[in-house]
């Protein structure tokens, strides 16, 4: 099929490298942007390792553990559903990345669950972050060293030394924590969303039968973005829910 | 040579077509080159005009013509516009756009429409900039630094952050098509090192553009966090630290540096060569160069930071790192020293320019090896030894590589001549106002006046008058090309497709190219650069 050879390329294999090239250098550039927050986990982590002990042990790893196979399961029907529009199946490849968009969706509906668990527990970072440290995970319950994170609120408070006890201190280095794991998450959820977008997309086209084995760079490149986009919560998950 | 009755190419990219439409809706390179051309010219008077300001207040130690508030919306607006704005797309997304497809033998970049999407995301962030200034503007400086900019900045920090954030999108996507073209696209026989130097000093420029940029737009995310959502990642109540923003902001803004300068040494290196009718010396190295300052731009961010709380040892390892990148630099400015020796030198204009960028990069890296050093730096930091040192890099160096390189493919891009005389008399008279305005910030800053201030001890005054005399002699020598290039595109002759007689496969396609820049795709036999060493140049062949 060289009608979907655009005018500037001399054939259908220099476009297909030329896509192939441009996604991967656009995941390089992914790989810097998650990087960076990657970087700020690990300075905070050293910095803080109590404080992300803490925070980690109030993560539901179950609901984590089940997102994980979720998204490689998705993974998996998308390198299917590559291999069925290369080998002429256009259709097929329209049902396995269906597939895949049910368990991105699933992915983010059990997000959805985590995040509502922690605004009903007020471990959104702002002006209601509330942590108890005793009371949260594995910890026996002593709900008395509980302070609230406004009433110490004043500008440069943690620096005014002496008036600040143990508790209170752990209580805002919990809040650098999810910080971070919403920033982190959050960034991770905003990049499956425009996945299923585009999946959606190539499913459509797939569906329609453009694929075939001379053409399916659309495929190709966009389960290249879904693999990477599982590939960073490969690595968020270990840092956030397991090492404690 | 009868210039005047050569015709144009009866159809070529400009006469494409008309409209609005036509240009707005464009996937032409050369087009949007245009596009980009256009734009970043607004954007550098917009900055200009802040630093106009800003220069009058300081003619006199005292705050008289604007108070400290709007003097910091002045420098802020300066900095980001010329920085954001201007200086990282101007030689990769106007003369880079324009020449990467033509010298390499194109019909176009491998993604002409996402070509289009990074102009309109450019113009999206220019104009979420230029929003935040009509709002009543940003005072954090162009470096946003936190927990100013995330906490206590009662001004429309977001709005210009957003529009830094999403001009990062448009410089990623420049520099994603350029790396792809380059592997993708080369014309056969067109080896890697018989590139133009050019073309290996936008690859590097690009490696740095898809690397840098998504930290730094990750850095301002998390300011935007942290001031929208109270989602605090720097925020130093919660034992955040400012000092990781530092870090972030310069891993990408230091390595900027290097996007701004290593397209203009590209530029150089063209002319330099044209002009001396000699191959470059020692090529390889000049190329491999250019990747080397890409590569070491990268681990040297943390001479910022020497008085920042960053630790001693850490600093002492970004100085050493930081001097390491003299030596690909040097490399540079010794061969194309030595590609002049006993070439056959013509003054032309776009020579002038590139002869002014040796000089006034080599003071601007001779200086910055003073601030790599740390014990200097901890006197200097903060004054007006940086602004002179980083203004010698990104003005001397970029800005007169950009217009060298404007003037050297005006003919190819517009089809006609700029009056050469003018040309030459606007480019000394950069380098003279240049020179009056920035060496006297050399003086000043090492006696001590920081920056970033609207009053100063009188002592200073005469240092400041100096500065304010030569800006405005650099406003007029940078007016003089926007009206003679203007002039030119009804008046000037006509041009040929080759008027310099020079070497690469862009002089080979008509002036101006057909919208596919070749009747057939040229095949490559030779090195680049093929001058012959004993050549005679007649100044009749030459257009004067």
């Amino acid at each position: 099929m060289t009608g979907h050879v655009a005018h500037h390329f001399d054939d259908a294999e220099q476009q297909f490298h030329a896509a192939n090239l441009g996604m991967w250098i656009f995941l390089a550039t992914e790989v810097m942007f998650f990087g960076s927050l990657f970087a700020a986990y690990t300075a905070y982590r050293y910095m803080f390792p109590e404080a992300f002990v803490a925070g980690s042990h109030s993560l539901d790893v179950v609901m984590g553990t089940i997102n994980t196979a979720v998204l490689l399961l998705s993974s998996l029907f998308v390198a299917l559903a590559v291999n069925a529009a290369a080998t002429n199946r256009s259709r097929a490849a329209a049902g396995f990345l269906v597939g895949a968009i049910v368990m991105g969706v699933v992915f983010l509906g059990i997000k959805a669950v985590e995040y509502a668990d922690k605004f009903a527990h007020n471990h959104v970072p702002g002006a209601h972050f509330q942590f108890h440290r005793e009371s949260e995970g594995e910890h026996a319950v002593d709900g008395e060293h509980h302070v609230s994170v406004n009433e110490s609120a004043i500008p440069g408070g943690d620096f005014q030394a002496g008036h600040n006890s143990p508790d209170r201190t752990l209580e805002k280095r919990v809040e650098l924590f999810f910080s971070l794991y919403f920033a982190m998450t959050g960034l991770h959820a905003l990049h499956m969303v425009i996945g299923v977008v585009l999946l959606g997309i190539v499913a459509y086209q797939a569906w329609r039968g453009a694929y075939s084995q001379t053409y399916f760079t659309p495929v190709e490149v966009s389960g290249l973005y879904w693999h990477f986009v599982d590939i960073v919560w490969v690595f968020l998950f270990p840092l956030l829910y397991l090492i404690r | 040579m009868t210039t005047e009755l050569l015709a144009p190419p009866e159809r070529n990219y400009l006469s494409a077509g008309y409209t609005a439409r036509s240009w707005l809706l464009t996937v032409d390179h050369k087009r949007i080159a245009i596009l980009y051309m256009v734009s970043i010219t607004l954007f550098f008077f917009v900055g200009g005009a802040a630093a106009v300001l800003f220069r009058l207040e300081l003619m006199t130690p005292e705050g008289d013509l604007v108070i400290s508030e709007t003097y910091n919306k002045l420098f802020t607006l300066h900095g980001i516009v010329m920085i954001f704005l201007f200086l990282i797309p101007a030689v990769p997304a106007v003369l880079g756009n324009f020449l990467v497809p033509l010298m390499i033998g194109a019909r176009d970049l491998a993604f002409p429409r996402i070509n289009l999407l990074s102009w309109y995301l450019f113009m999206l962030g220019g104009a979420l900039v230029m929003w935040s200034t009509f709002v009543g503007g940003v005072d954090t400086g162009w470096t946003f630094y936190t927990p100013y900019s995330s906490t206590y900045a009662n001004t429309n920090v977001m709005l210009a952050a957003l529009g830094a954030f999403v001009t990062g999108f448009s410089s990623i996507l420049t520099g994603l098509n350029f790396i792809v073209t380059v592997h993708t696209m080369r014309a056969p026989g067109l080896r890697w090192f018989r590139l133009p130097l050019f073309i290996w000093a936008h690859y590097a420029t690009s490696l740095i553009m898809i690397l840098g940029t998504p930290v730094v737009a990750a850095a301002i995310f998390l300011v935007a966090l942290e001031r929208g959502l109270g989602i605090g990642i720097f925020d130093p109540k919660l034992g955040g630290d400012p000092l990781l923003f530092q870090h972030l902001f310069w891993f990408y803004s230091h390595p900027a540096v290097y996007i701004m300068v290593l397209p203009s040494m590209g530029v150089v290196s063209e002319i330099i060569a044209c002009f001396s009718r000699k191959r470059i010396f020692g090529y390889r190295f000049v190329a491999m160069s250019s990747m080397a300052i890409a590569v070491i731009g990268f681990f040297v961010w943390g001479h910022h930071m020497f008085v920042s709380g960053q630790s001693v040892y850490a600093g002492l390892v970004f100085s050493f790192l930081s001097m390491l990148v003299a030596i690909p630099s040097a490399i540079k400015v010794f061969n194309w020293t030595a590609t002049m020796h006993k070439g056959h030198v013509w003054l032309s204009t776009p020579m002038l320019y590139a002869l002014g960028f040796i000089g006034l990069f080599t003071m601007g890296g001779l200086t910055g090896l003073f601030l790599a050093t740390v014990a200097v730096d901890v006197h200097v930091h903060d004054t007006y030894f940086v602004v002179a040192h980083f203004h010698y890099i990104m003005v001397g160096g970029s800005v007169m590589g950009y217009l060298g390189g404007l003037h050297f493919w005006w003919p190819k891009i517009t089809g006609r001549m700029y009056p050469e005389w003018w040309g030459r008399f606007s480019a000394v008279l950069v380098f003279f106002g240049f020179n009056l305005t920035f060496f006297p910030q050399f003086v000043v800053g090492y006696l001590g006046m920081p920056r970033r201030y609207h009053t100063y001890p009188e002592e200073f005054q005469i240092y400041n008058v100096m500065s304010t005399a030569g800006a405005s002699i650099l406003g007029v020598a940078y007016l003089i090309p926007l009206i003679y290039f203007i002039w030119s595109l009804k008046y000037g002759p006509r041009a040929t497709a080759n008027p310099w007689d020079a070497r690469g496969l862009e002089w080979e396609a008509a002036s101006p190219p057909i919208t596919q820049n070749f009747e057939t795709t040229p095949i490559v036999t030779t090195d680049a650069y093929p001058y012959a060493e004993d050549e005679q140049r007649t100044e009749e062949t030459l257009l004067v």
